[in-house]
């Protein structure tokens, strides 16, 4: 690798493992010191590899010099040097080694990592705020990348990333991993944020094709994981994992060369990932334990219909009740509305345009979309009315533009 | 089933079901005073419940119509009972 992308390459790796167990060590209470430690090793690298050339092992260089950088804060620290280097001044160097010692470990790092993940990922900071954290320092992504992101600009995160470490800090969260009691509860915390930031990716108004996918690749990654811990192993992440498979599977089907969107029905199946969706169908298997279904693999299920193309009556079926399941434990408008698609397909589209204007979603583009289409080849004029709409609400402009596309097939006709 | 889980799905696309759950005829029991038990569920009337849905409603008229849609209607004799839950605030 060319020594310009070495540097960024491992920083994306590297860095969120460093602050982690650094974060780990010192508390929410100096996490802006962890941070900065682990800034400055990247710093000194960018300096000094381009004078003395890349180091033979690049990863040990840094962690060395993350040590030993938090080795000589933890020294300079006052309360240390007053309190406990007087009383320790006769034993063995060993014990002040250890107390100055940072475990950069394999094991350390992936304990680290999750733990971090659990102390980010909690509920008295906001979904957007734990999603920020986590680009952050569990997926070392940049402040200006997580604007991007977000499409908010960076002062904006700045401040929403500092004001949420000091709840942190405030509410004394523990950075570990919950005890049996709570752990499914906190857990349900982490799948959220894991999740937002998936669909973050995924369904994103941000142009930036490499931060999208960038995005669902880390949820994925933290995802993986929970799913190595036996601890947090459970039913519902394999289901989420299998959730993020699917979809991803279709990535490279789903953007066009101008960066439009490229709808299901239109798609280039050879383009999709069969991997990913091989991958999806074991985790789907592995999440077939316990005794709860819940939304992800409710979810999970209907994504592994969706990765099966032919227009059968048996995978309508399928959706239609799944997503009778789902919204019942869970509403959502999106939901709503593609279970009334799915009833369409399953049962016809007299039936489906019934349920749809019971749903008065009159704020939201996506409900003109369905009731156009639903309308089709039965009044072309409703269809069009309602695809007007459906554009006059829409907020991006390749939303705009792939709405219009759907008109100009009619008039076409 | 499938006619009731699609009525109870058309009502959560409405975001309008609160809850619900069939009430199985079987390990059915009629508790009577004085401590009699005897094998139910049928009680004093040749009536009995299968189930019970919670759905939120603007007014009993809004419940009823929710309640035209139910699959159970399509026996003969068969009916659905329509009540408000009492949450104690006056209203609801």
């Amino acid at each position: 690798m060319e020594q310009e992308e070495l540097i960024p390459h491992l920083f994306r790796t590297e860095y969120s493992k460093i602050v982690s167990v650094l974060c780990k060590r010192f508390g929410f209470d100096q996490s802006e010191i962890a941070e900065d430690i682990a800034s400055d090793t990247f710093l000194t690298a960018a300096q000094t590899w381009p004078l003395n050339g890349i180091p033979q092992n690049p990863t040990a260089w840094l962690y060395n010099v993350a040590k030993n950088k938090a080795k000589n804060y933890l020294q300079r620290n006052s309360v240390f040097k007053n309190k406990i280097t007087p009383g320790i001044k006769n034993s063995s160097t060993d014990l002040f080694e250890s107390e100055t010692e940072i475990d950069l470990s394999p094991q350390n790092i992936s304990d680290s990592q999750l733990q971090m993940m659990f102390g980010i990922c909690h509920p008295s900071i906001s979904p957007e705020a734990q999603i920020g954290l986590s680009l952050r320092i569990l997926c070392g992504f940049g402040i200006a990348e997580i604007a991007d992101a977000f499409l908010a600009n960076k002062e904006t995160i700045n401040k929403r990333l500092f004001r949420a470490k000091e709840i942190l800090r405030g509410e004394k969260i523990k950075i570990e991993i919950p005890g049996p009691a709570e752990i499914d509860e906190r857990l349900n915390t982490v799948l959220t944020t894991i999740y937002l930031l998936f669909s973050e990716g995924y369904y994103s108004t941000s142009q930036n094709q490499t931060i999208r996918k960038g995005l669902c690749f880390e949820a994925m990654r933290l995802c993986t994981m929970l799913i190595e811990n036996d601890s947090t192993n459970k039913p519902a992440v394999n289901a989420l994992f299998a959730l993020m498979c699917f979809h991803s599977s279709r990535f490279e089907a789903r953007i066009g060369k101008n960066g439009e969107n490229i709808l299901y029905d239109d798609q280039n199946t050879s383009l999709w990932n069969k991997d990913l969706i091989s991958k999806g169908a074991f985790f789907l298997n592995a999440a077939a334990k316990g005794n709860q279904i819940t939304k992800y693999h409710l979810e999970a299920t209907i994504a592994y219909w969706s990765t099966q193309k032919e227009d059968t009556k048996e995978k309508w079926e399928n959706v239609l009740q799944l997503y009778n399941r789902l919204l019942q434990i869970e509403y959502s408008p999106i939901a709503a509305l593609n279970r009334t698609f799915a009833l369409s397909k399953a049962r016809g589209k007299q039936e489906a345009i019934v349920e749809a204007e019971k749903l008065k979603l009159e704020e939201n583009h996506f409900y003109f979309v369905l009731l156009g289409e639903l309308y089709r080849e039965i009044d072309d004029e409703k269809s069009k009315q309602h695809f007007l709409k459906a554009i006059s609400l829409a907020k991006t402009q390749p939303d705009r533009q792939s709405i219009q596309r759907k008109i100009d097939n009619f008039i076409s006709k | 089933m499938k006619q009731t889980m699609d009525w109870i799905g058309g009502i959560a696309a409405q975001n309008k079901f609160s809850g619900g759950n069939g009430l199985p005829f079987a390990d059915a029991k009629v508790v009577w005073p004085k401590n009699v038990v005897t094998n139910g569920p049928f009680g004093e009337i040749k009536e009995t419940i299968g189930g019970y849905i919670i759905v939120k409603a603007e007014s009993v008229d809004e419940a009823v119509e929710f309640a035209k849609g139910c699959p159970v209607l399509q026996g003969e004799g068969n009916s659905v009972e329509v009540r408000k839950i009492a949450k104690g605030d006056g209203t609801h």
